[in-house]
């Protein structure tokens, strides 16, 4: 990998197909969310079948969880990297002249979600393993909605669900349609592109909004 | 016009450098920004000084020779001009004019506002040519049929002036937007295929080699370029240093 990642180009279309992968994963994410607002029944089928599918879990579930590292990994190099290329900073840098904020600010976009990854993975992803894989409980396929929606009673984690998705939906907002143009795709259709790319970023992180608030309301 | 000047100043490339004030009085809209610092520094002279030092030769725009961060931005507010082309009439009497030479750490400072952009000219040289064997019977360029679309965005892409500006605006000090231009000029064109693997993989090598920082699709480079490079060049970079890695 050392020779791929060793130039900027590469690092830029490693990074833009990393992150295109993650919205992808995103919207399968969010249409089984979904599920649970409008049938928990097909909420729990589709829990047990990514929960237990072997392929799922094995194959798809390290390519995420790789994707994910390696996303934030390189995004933390290429801030590092960028901070060096300009080693004395201006006394007045208009950067709101050219640029918009979200293209600015994408390291703490970032970090906001890689902290809000923690605190989801502590949620969901280590109690699953710990029920699935360390103790051994007798399968239930009926667990998931009852387990899910517990989560959302508590106001605090329910906002800080909210402020994280205010942040990814920052983040792909400049993030999803950099990608294509990082993997040459600029053309007569990109301003097509660029207004389905913005589309997908505010309404995916408000559809994940409305399911949390709803579960909150409705506890 | 009454204006108050903050400048870089900076005795040399190893001296520790500082912002300075100097209040300036009978600045006329009319005048360049350019005027307006020869008339601080006759001042300055006068008063036994040393003047500020900035780049510039032509004063109209084409040789990319001035640069100046001018308020936050390279070649100041207005779009599509060098800062030679900035006149006064963009300021209002009382402004204070923030000017500082463009910040890369590819750009190293030589005196006061003066950087040195040689690294442009190193990644031009890595590969922004064409081998032309000019031994008595050269063919003329203009006798290979070029598709018109093909040649304006050529065209478009050879008008980049080395400036720097794109690096300067650039949160990451990439120097994207130049490269790309100088790689698209000769991508679109017949003239250019025969060593697009080669010139393509010099350039960026050689651009990373400089130490530029990574482009992150700010944007910020298109609006400041005098010269209106535009990020479709850029895509280009990238398409050609993909297929150009698939070959090598
Ligand atoms: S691309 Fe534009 S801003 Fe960059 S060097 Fe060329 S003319 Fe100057
Ligand atoms: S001095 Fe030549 S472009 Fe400004």
């Amino acid at each position: 990998m050392g020779g791929f990642i060793q130039s900027s180009t590469m690092r830029k279309f490693a990074m833009a197909l990393s992150g295109l992968f993650l919205v992808f994963f995103l919207l399968q994410h969010f249409i089984i969310n979904l599920t649970s607002v409008t049938s928990p029944d097909t909420f729990n089928e589709l829990s047990h079948f990514m929960g237990t599918n072997p392929l799922v879990q094995v194959l798809l579930q390290p390519v995420l969880i790789f994707g994910v590292i390696f996303h934030f990994a390189m995004g933390f190099i290429l801030e590092a990297k960028n901070k060096k290329a300009r080693n004395v900073n201006y006394v007045k840098y208009n950067g709101g002249a050219n640029a918009s904020w979200m293209s600015r600010n994408m390291i703490y976009s970032g970090i906001v979600i890689l902290a809000f990854l923690g605190l989801h993975f502590y949620d969901f992803w280590v109690p699953e393993m710990v029920h699935k894989y360390i103790q051994s409980h007798p399968e239930d396929a009926t667990r998931y909605y009852a387990e899910t929606i517990a989560k959302f009673e508590s106001p605090v984690r329910t906002g800080i669900y909210v402020v994280a998705f205010i942040f990814l939906m920052l983040h792909l907002l400049h993030g999803f349609s950099s990608s294509f143009q990082s993997i040459g795709w600029n053309n007569k259709y990109s301003k097509a592109l660029k207004g389905f790319t913005q589309a997908y970023a505010i309404i995916i992180p408000l559809g994940f909004i409305f399911i949390a608030v709803y579960h909150y309301l409705n506890h | 016009m009454k204006l108050t000047l903050k400048i870089w100043r900076q005795e040399n490339a190893n001296a520790k450098g500082k912002m300075e004030t100097y209040p300036i009085e009978g600045i006329e809209g009319d005048m360049s920004f350019l005027e307006m610092l020869d008339v601080l520094n006759e001042e300055l002279v006068a008063k036994g000084e040393e003047p500020v030092e900035f780049d510039h030769d032509c004063r109209e725009g084409i040789c990319g020779t001035c640069s100046l961060q001018i308020n936050g931005e390279p070649h100041g507010p207005d779009k599509l001009i060098t800062t030679c082309q900035l006149h006064m009439r963009t300021f209002n009497d009382g402004d204070t004019i923030v000017i500082e030479p463009f910040r890369a750490t590819a750009f190293p400072v030589i005196k006061d506002l003066i950087v040195d952009r040689s690294a442009l000219d190193r990644i031009q040289q890595a590969g922004g040519y064409v081998s032309v064997n000019t031994s008595g019977n050269t063919i003329d360029a203009n006798s290979i049929p070029v598709n018109k679309h093909d040649a304006d965005d050529s065209f478009n892409a050879a008008t980049c002036i080395g400036c720097g500006a794109c690096v300067a605006a650039c949160k990451n000090a990439s120097a994207m937007l130049f490269t790309s231009a100088k790689v698209s000029q000769y991508a679109l064109l017949p003239q250019g295929k025969v060593e697009a693997t080669e010139r393509v993989l010099n350039m960026v090598r050689q651009m990373d080699e400089e130490g530029f920082g990574n482009c992150s699709n700010t944007g910020a480079c298109e609006i400041e370029c005098p010269k209106g490079i535009s990020l479709e060049n850029i895509a280009r970079l990238n398409r050609e240093y993909l297929s150009a890695s698939t070959k090598s």
